[in-house]
């Protein structure tokens, strides 16, 4: 044990020098961030040659054939609508605005529309133009692909529902891109890890195993072993992968900067994933004592017409609460961070100095966010892990109500 | 609303990147790691485990050699022991044989006195015989001639004798 509580003080050694890294480092992230990816506002806000800027924007923006929705979202910050851009899928990764253009970096788009259609999403021109494949136009409104006539008619129909069909999107979106780069990034993390673990042997760790291993034996020991129980080892490739896929991305999803920044575990389709996969191999190593639980409960019969729905009912209630918990933490956390940096553009617009007064605090509360979001990332990750154990650990055990009357 | 929908192409990559990450995850990573952990605590293991082996040996050897050193000491004492009984024992025989010799001695030089003693007074007796007969010759032959005379010899020798006797004595 005390072997155990050393390597647990290390990895809180460890989370601290990686708390206190990002620290130093977020404010400047955020600096760097936060007046270009939000120009629309510093338009209002700043000097008359700014101004002209803007008058110039919108003219484009006119030139271009645009509605008048983006008109408006140019006269007025809206911070509503910024915070959800961010934190919401994209079909290209936004910077920052240069001069009322957006700068970023356009990826490749992937439809499958009887036939696979594959093009850059520069060619949409941020929704603005009506791309045309193979005698097919499609054009991008508020971060989805509709297929339209050649003018790019979107068409609206009651409650703001769009009535245009869609195209099957396989797009390499944002947070896809930003899966590929964690994905890669954890290949490369553990693969060399692992042959570290080749090439020295049983000599101490070093290095990035030195970082890794601390986590892989704190989750092996405190908290997989003793939640799922005997067959433990079975399960531990699939529980580490959900830890370290979600704790990096969490990670990655603080840094403020291409190519990290992305809002990718408080995706729900992300989670979603991770949440099925749960359930499918906790159903699937569900043995006799699990489903003699669910379908014939130690009650008497008659309450059976009560159970029943509810054990069935708790055993897709577990995962979906997964899914959800991961999903909200993670999404609320980049909420409230872009809401700080929202409120310096909010005063901004009142007048500069209230918004200089405004960004000091922001920046504060920023890096308190910063520095909170870190814990968050790695409690999620251990909270999704800790209750995967539990779930299949309750589903694997032997009931010893049924041994104890034989 | 989109927030909560999940979209197609993002569910459609992560089921196909996650699935291929844990494959590869599992066969060339966590596989290693876990067995070169399992395998390296277990040698640490072991090794704890000889070396409180290798304690107790220590321990059970440390008393072996204090016994043997106890015993030695013991050994040691009690031949100090004998050494010193044995050397008295010595001086009391030698000191004993020495009186007895020097006893021995002196009996032997007393005999050796009264042996000369009886002697010399066995000799002087033979002298005085002699020396009375030569007194009473002469004395014989001097009263022959004079009366007084012979009075005053006969005294002189008896005085003579007198002092010889006490000599003796």
């Amino acid at each position: 044990m005390p072997e155990n509580k050393g390597l647990l003080i290390l990895s809180k050694l460890q989370l601290f020098v990686l708390i206190s890294v990002f620290t130093l480092f977020s404010p400047v992230f955020s600096f760097a961030n936060e007046p270009v990816s939000e120009h629309k506002t510093e338009v209002k806000a700043d000097t008359t040659a700014a101004h002209e800027n803007h008058e110039i924007s919108a003219t484009e923006h006119s030139a271009a054939g645009h509605g008048e929705q983006h008109g408006e979202a140019v006269e007025a910050f809206n911070p509503g609508k910024m915070i959800l851009d961010h934190v919401k899928d994209a079909h290209d990764w936004h910077i920052l605005d240069y001069n009322g253009h957006p700068v970023g970096v356009p990826l490749p788009i992937i439809l499958y529309d009887n036939g696979l259609h594959v093009f850059s999403s520069a060619k949409f021109e941020h929704g603005h133009a009506v791309v045309e494949i193979k005698g097919n136009f499609y054009k991008l409104h508020d971060g989805h692909i509709y297929k339209t006539d050649a003018a790019g008619t979107i068409e609206i129909g009651e409650k703001k529902a769009v009535m245009n069909a869609k195209p099957m999107d396989f797009s390499i979106t944002k947070n896809v891109l930003a899966l590929f780069i964690g994905a890669a990034l954890m290949l490369f993390i553990f693969l060399s890890v692992a042959k570290a673990y080749k090439t020295r042997g049983k000599a101490a760790p070093k290095g990035l195993q030195s970082l890794v291993e601390p986590l892989i034996v704190f989750l092996r020991d405190e908290v997989i072993k003793p939640s799922v129980g005997k067959h433990y080892a079975r399960f531990l490739p699939l529980l580490l992968s959900i830890f370290f896929f979600i704790f990096i991305n969490n990670l990655m999803g603080l840094i403020p900067i291409f190519p990290f920044g992305a809002n990718l575990t408080g995706n729900i389709a992300v989670t979603m994933i991770l949440a099925l996969i749960v359930f499918v191999v906790v159903n699937f190593s569900g043995n006799k004592h699990y489903w003699k639980h669910i379908f014939m409960p130690d009650v008497p019969v008659g309450l059976w017409i009560l159970l029943i729905p509810i054990e069935i009912i708790g055993v897709v209630l577990k995962p979906f609460v997964l899914m959800l918990r991961l999903f909200a933490n993670i999404t609320a956390g980049h909420i409230i961070i872009l809401g700080f940096f929202s409120l310096i553009f909010i005063f901004g617009q009142k007048s500069v100095g209230a918004g200089l007064g405004a960004s000091v605090l922001s920046v504060a509360f920023t890096l308190f966010m910063s520095v909170l979001e870190l814990l968050v990332a790695f409690l999620q990750a251990y909270v999704f892990t800790l209750l995967t154990s539990l779930y299949i650990g309750s589903a694997t055990e032997e009931h010893h109500h049924a041994e104890d009357h034989h | 609303m989109d927030l909560v929908l999940p979209g197609l192409g993002l569910t459609f990559w992560m089921l196909l990147v996650f699935g291929l990450l844990m494959f590869l995850l599992k066969k060339f990573a966590w596989k290693p790691i876990l067995t070169a952990l399992h395998e390296r605590e277990h040698s640490i293991d072991e090794a704890l485990k000889s070396a409180e082996v290798a304690r107790e040996q220590m321990a059970k050897l440390n008393s072996d050699n204090e016994a043997l050193h106890k015993q030695a000491r013991e050994e040691r004492d009690q031949i100090l022991k004998e050494a010193k009984e044995m050397k008295n024992e010595i001086i009391a025989e030698a000191k004993k044989s020495a009186e007895e010799e020097g006893k021995r001695m002196i009996q032997r030089a007393t005999e050796e006195i009264n042996k000369q003693k009886q002697n010399a007074i066995a000799e002087l007796k033979g002298q005085v015989a002699t020396l009375s007969v030569n007194i009473a010759e002469k004395l014989i032959s001097n009263q022959l001639s004079n009366n007084a005379e012979q009075q005053a010899i006969i005294a002189s020798q008896v005085n003579n004798l007198n002092n010889n006797q006490q000599a003796i004595a």
